[in-house]
């Protein structure tokens, strides 16, 4: 097969795509991704406030990312352990969206999970996260299911998520986040 | 009485902790994959500083960010200082943050909601 490139790319230019990445997420990747955006956020000359908060909001996205590595067992290949990431700017306005490979039997609990947080005012989103910060148990990694809340406060949008079937063991889910000035 | 301190990183702070004089300071960024490893040995000094403490405590947060796996090990931090400050030592948290970043005063905020220990909000110019 050979990837018709230039569609490729013209799609990307025409998302303003700053960064994009495929494969598989690992803590140096992470550490290089973050310090490129930084620079780029820098160039921008963006205001402080936006540039955290994009920052902010990156840094979960991406440890979210890797983080649903491990859910995926080591044993599967590597297209299955692997996730895409893209990070866009249109009109003041920055995209972020994450793609992954999620098991079936854990597709349903996410969905009524983020549904749930999507129902919250901005108020019950703080009193959510501090209850979960407080109350939460820690997994090992320590997420503890925070990040989505967090995304979500700090954006002030709802999260725009979806999940497609991929065979009868994994979904695909991918989430796309805007972050307005 | 000795003085503790961890270097920072692009992804860790820098941490000081003289016991001698009480006073600790989180600077810089916190945002390792594996937070809870990374906050370990702070936990165990301040247990162990618990034992024995200053009169007064001071402690300094000086963080541009931090992600929400570091958010639980910090209110770990503080569930051993409000410990500290009801066993004598007068604890007092400065929690600072850069003028405009709301997000930061906010993250104070909960905190302060949830430690029983006297939270000073400290401004910072950008």
């Amino acid at each position: 097969m050979m990837l018709d490139i230039y569609d490729f790319y013209d799609k990307m230019e025409r998302n303003n795509i700053m960064l994009s990445f495929k494969g598989d997420i690992t803590s140096e990747l992470l550490t290089s991704i973050l310090q490129i955006m930084e620079s780029k956020l820098d160039n921008l000359q963006e205001e402080p406030k936006i540039k955290k908060k994009v920052y902010n909001v990156l840094v979960e996205c991406l440890q979210n990312l890797y983080h649903h590595m491990d859910e995926v067992a080591p044993e599967q290949n590597d297209v299955i352990r692997s996730a895409i990431f893209m990070i866009g700017k249109i009109d003041n306005q920055y995209n972020i969206v994450t793609g992954n490979y999620i098991r079936k039997e854990n597709v349903e609990g996410l969905k009524k999970r983020l549904e749930d947080i999507n129902l919250l005012s901005k108020e019950e989103l703080k009193e959510y996260y501090k209850a979960v910060l407080n109350n939460g148990e820690m997994s090992m990694k320590g997420g503890g299911g925070l990040g989505m809340i967090d995304i979500a406060r700090k954006t002030g949008e709802k999260l725009n998520f979806n999940f497609s079937p991929v065979d009868d063991k994994f979904s695909f889910f991918s989430l796309n986040i805007k972050i307005s000035q | 009485m000795e003085t503790i301190s961890i270097e920072g990183t692009p992804k860790t702070p820098t941490i000081t902790f003289d016991t001698g004089k009480g006073f600790l300071e989180i600077k810089g960024r916190s945002i390792p994959e594996n937070s809870i490893e990374f906050y370990k040995p702070l936990v165990d000094w301040l247990e162990k500083y618990a034992g024995k403490p200053q009169a007064a405590t001071n402690v300094n947060i000086q963080l541009e960010y931090f992600n929400t796996s570091s958010s639980k090990c910090i209110l770990d931090v503080f569930k051993k200082l409000e410990a500290i400050n009801k066993n004598g030592s007068a604890v007092v948290i400065n929690w600072f943050y850069e003028e405009d970043d709301e997000d930061m005063l906010e993250a104070g905020e909960d905190y302060q909601a949830i430690i029983n220990v006297p939270f000073k909000m400290v401004q910072v110019a950008e």
